[in-house]
């Protein structure tokens, strides 16, 4: 049978033209069917029907520089009235002479989330880091020691805030979700009871509720004579938010636990709090890191709604800038610088949380 | 005698009374309801003493007063002159109607973008994700701001109106349509459709039994379509065909004629479809995915083609994946639906704002919109299970 093999000599052949290079990708890809073949003249034709128009608006057309709105009013964006805007859209009605602390507050932000990312920095040390780092954001915002002039949180504006809600909802929003995900999963009923209708009442809710409750009966909770600041309700807000949605994030963890490790910590005689804080917490936490970023990726976005309870943040900001009558008309524009800026926070932490997904599941499957 | 004794040594001594667990959770219970209900108390108590100290009137009372406010768009009469509970009455359909037709379109939009996220077509797909990737990671508010930016300021007044298709027209006014002119023929060929509706429903049993006894085949999907669709033309056709339509017309500075969607209306919906379009075609996509590849082979070894595949093997499979998740993207567009506020639509919350603005009863007002919004929540919730129980693996 091998002679056989042997015996007939085969030219080496060159794949079939029409299955390998450019033209072999583009009938795989692109015209395999009929109806793929359709389906790709209709996404050309979208494409030749969005794709020119929006960059001779946004790149072609577009004026870079004019003194004023009046002289902006072309066919194409006006990135002049952004260039005229910018200081305003990201640092709001913050002091003009202390720009370097905002800008130092974005900073120390990015480099947080960024060390957040270091899978080896987990633990004690990224706690104490961030624990540093809030504290770094809470003297250059406020002021008032080492020098700076103090700056009231009504000033507080533009990008910092943003960050500010997103970042303070969330990290006080934790232990709170975690102790709400405990007590919904407790054995005693009044606790239990408590906590799942907390966590029902907020996520059954829209969270605009929550923040005019925040800015309209907060003030009316208090005693007569003590009153908060609207950044400082508004962060309340975040934070009662995030716990309900964050409890139902870590009780999907608690619920991945086997439960196994639970009658293992009861057998080495374990106290309800030593087996939760050794063992169920660290591997339930684990478990849920992915849609723990997930979580916050929400509530980044969710904090723009501060604007309906008229607050400065990027978008609050931003909408501020609209009104200058020197420059009316530049909606989309704002608009879309905006949303570039919300877009590249958005869509790199997203990334990171696919990764970690897919890492994550690697482990898993072996 | 030594039988006795080994159990009695078998029965654990009682715990100290400190150390009992259940005198212990009965304690912890106690300190923590104390706890909850102290602060609540105080909190109301607080209220309650503000309240009467700002003389802030209490009470649903307001409903029966005039609102004296005009409310742009609504589904049921409604003037200035009428009560505070009309106008809720108004925010709620609103609400209700912005949120069921978002709901629909945004599946629609969201199930045909999972799909071409899995196309084999490779420019089909990019876009797909494309499309995803930019809508997903901007802030819904955001997006609204945006739709409203530019059907409110940047699109051109009525008399330049942008013509997308003939007869309908963008303008700053809203998009204007026309409409077929109301005739009786109408009234025939909704009745045509409720008929070929229940007809192929039996049909459709009638066939599946058949199938079941005798094995033969009947093309339900055909007659389906025929009866569907097919009769209402044909009442369409028998009643006289009235193709009259009641064209936009441009009448000095505005347009008459035809029907109107306001900016706002049109800017939400197109925002909430656009948004949660995204999640949904993630979710469809994901739902696909997680169907594995064996079940896919499997059926082309059974010579099943693609289309029923994908309708017999794996939708049904997938379907179970998608729908919990499917459940929390209604629920989360119907709350969304209350950023409405921020662009001027009237909706529930936004006419809710104005009465707690007008009244200063701002206590009432949020618990009213709580109330609305839970028994939303969870009558979507409950439909959703429904149909979750009604599409779940049946285990032996």
């Amino acid at each position: 049978m091998a002679d056989i093999a042997q015996d007939i000599p085969v030219a080496t052949q060159a794949p079939p033209r029409h299955s390998s290079g450019a033209l072999g990708w583009l009938r795989a890809n692109l015209f395999s069917s009929v109806f793929n073949s359709i389906l790709t003249l209709l996404a050309v034709a979208l494409i030749a029907a969005v794709v020119p128009p929006v960059i001779r608006w946004a790149l072609i057309d577009a004026i870079w520089s004019a003194p004023n709105g009046a002289a902006c009013h072309g066919g194409g964006a006006c990135w002049a009235f952004i260039g005229e805007k910018l200081r305003f859209i990201l640092f709001g009605r913050y002091p003009i002479d202390q720009d370097w602390r905002p800008i130092g507050v974005v900073v120390i932000f990015l480099l947080m989330i960024l060390a957040a990312c270091d899978r080896r920095l987990w633990g004690r040390r990224l706690a104490l880091l961030w624990f540093f780092g809030l504290s770094a954001v809470w003297i250059l915002m406020a002021g008032g020691i080492l020098g700076l002039s103090s700056v009231e949180t009504a000033l507080w504006s533009g990008l910092p805030l943003t960050l500010i809600l997103a970042v303070v909802g969330m990290v006080f929003g934790f232990p709170l979700g975690i102790l709400l995900a405990l007590g919904r999963r407790s054995k005693l009923p009044a606790v239990r009871v408590i906590c799942v209708g907390y966590i029902e009442l907020v996520r059954g809710v829209p969270l605009i509720t929550v923040l005019f409750m925040a800015s309209l009966l907060l003030p009316l909770f208090l005693p007569a004579g003590v009153t908060i600041d609207k950044v400082l309700r508004a962060q309340i807000a975040f934070i009662l938010f995030a716990a309900a949605y964050l409890a139902e994030v870590i009780r999907g963890g608690l619920q991945a636990l086997p439960k196994g490790q639970v009658e293992a910590a009861d057998a080495l005689g374990l106290s309800y709090i030593q087996r939760t804080r050794l063992i169920v917490l660290p591997q339930a936490l684990a478990l849920v890191i992915p849609p723990l970023v997930n979580t916050f990726i929400g509530m980044f976005k969710d904090t723009s709604l501060v604007v309906i309870v008229s607050l400065f943040d990027l978008l609050g900001a931003a909408e501020f800038a609209l009104t200058d009558a020197n420059w009316q008309g530049f909606a989309v524009e704002a608009y879309v610088f905006v949303a570039v800026i919300y877009w590249c926070f958005c869509f790199f932490m997203s990334r990171y949380s696919q990764l970690l997904e897919r890492e994550f599941n690697r482990g898993r499957r072996r | 005698m030594t039988s006795e004794e080994v159990s009695l040594s078998l029965t654990p001594p009682r715990p100290a009374p400190w150390r009992d667990p259940k005198i212990r959770g009965i304690v912890y219970q106690v300190v923590f309801v104390v706890a909850v209900v102290g602060t609540v108390a105080f909190l109301i108590h607080n209220m309650l003493d503000n309240i009467s100290r700002q003389n802030i009137a209490t009470g649903f009372g307001f409903l029966h007063k005039e609102a004296a406010f005009g409310i742009g768009e609504s589904l049921i009469a409604y003037s200035p002159a009428d009560t505070y509970g009309r106008a809720f009455l108004v925010g709620l359909t609103n609400t209700l109607y912005v949120a069921a037709l978002g709901i629909v379109l945004a599946t629609v939009l969201g199930t045909v973008m999972g799909l071409a996220r899995l196309s084999s077509n490779w420019l089909v797909a990019k876009l797909a994700q494309v499309y995803v990737e930019t809508f997903r990671n901007i802030p819904l508010l955001l997006q609204l701001f945006f739709w409203w930016g530019l059907l409110n300021s940047t699109a051109p007044p009525p008399r330049q109106a942008w013509q997308i298709l003939p007869d309908v027209f963008v303008c700053n006014r809203g998009v204007e349509f026309p409409v077929p002119v109301a005739s009786p023929a109408y009234y025939w060929v909704a009745l045509a459709f409720v008929v070929g509706l229940v007809l192929s429903i039996v049909l459709r049993r009638a066939a599946k039994q058949r199938q079941m006894a005798t094995g033969q085949q009947f093309p339900t999907g055909w007659a389906t379509l025929g009866l569907v669709v097919g009769l209402p033309v044909v009442a369409f056709l028998v009643a006289g065909a009235p193709l009259a339509l009641d064209v936009p017309v441009l009448k000095g500075f505005n347009f008459s004629g035809g029907e109107a969607i306001s900016p706002e209306f049109a800017a939400l919906l197109l925002g909430l479809v656009i948004y949660t379009g995204t999640f949904i075609a993630e979710i469809v996509r994901a739902g696909i995915l997680a169907v594995s590849w064996g079940q896919s082979e499997a059926a082309m070894a059974l010579g099943l083609r693609s289309g029923l595949r994908m309708r017999l093997v794996v939708l049904p499979q997938a379907l179970r994946v998608i729908i919990p998740p499917l459940t929390s993207q209604y629920l989360s567009l119907t709350k969304n639906s209350s950023l409405a506020v921020a662009i001027g639509f009237p909706d529930l919350v936004s006419i809710a704002n104005t009465t707690m603005n007008q009244t200063g009863q701002a206590v009432e007002g949020i618990l009213m919109i709580m109330a609305v919004y839970l028994f939303i929540s969870l009558a979507i919730s409950l439909a959703m299970n429904l149909y979750n129980r009604a599409v779940a693996l049946v285990e032996r």
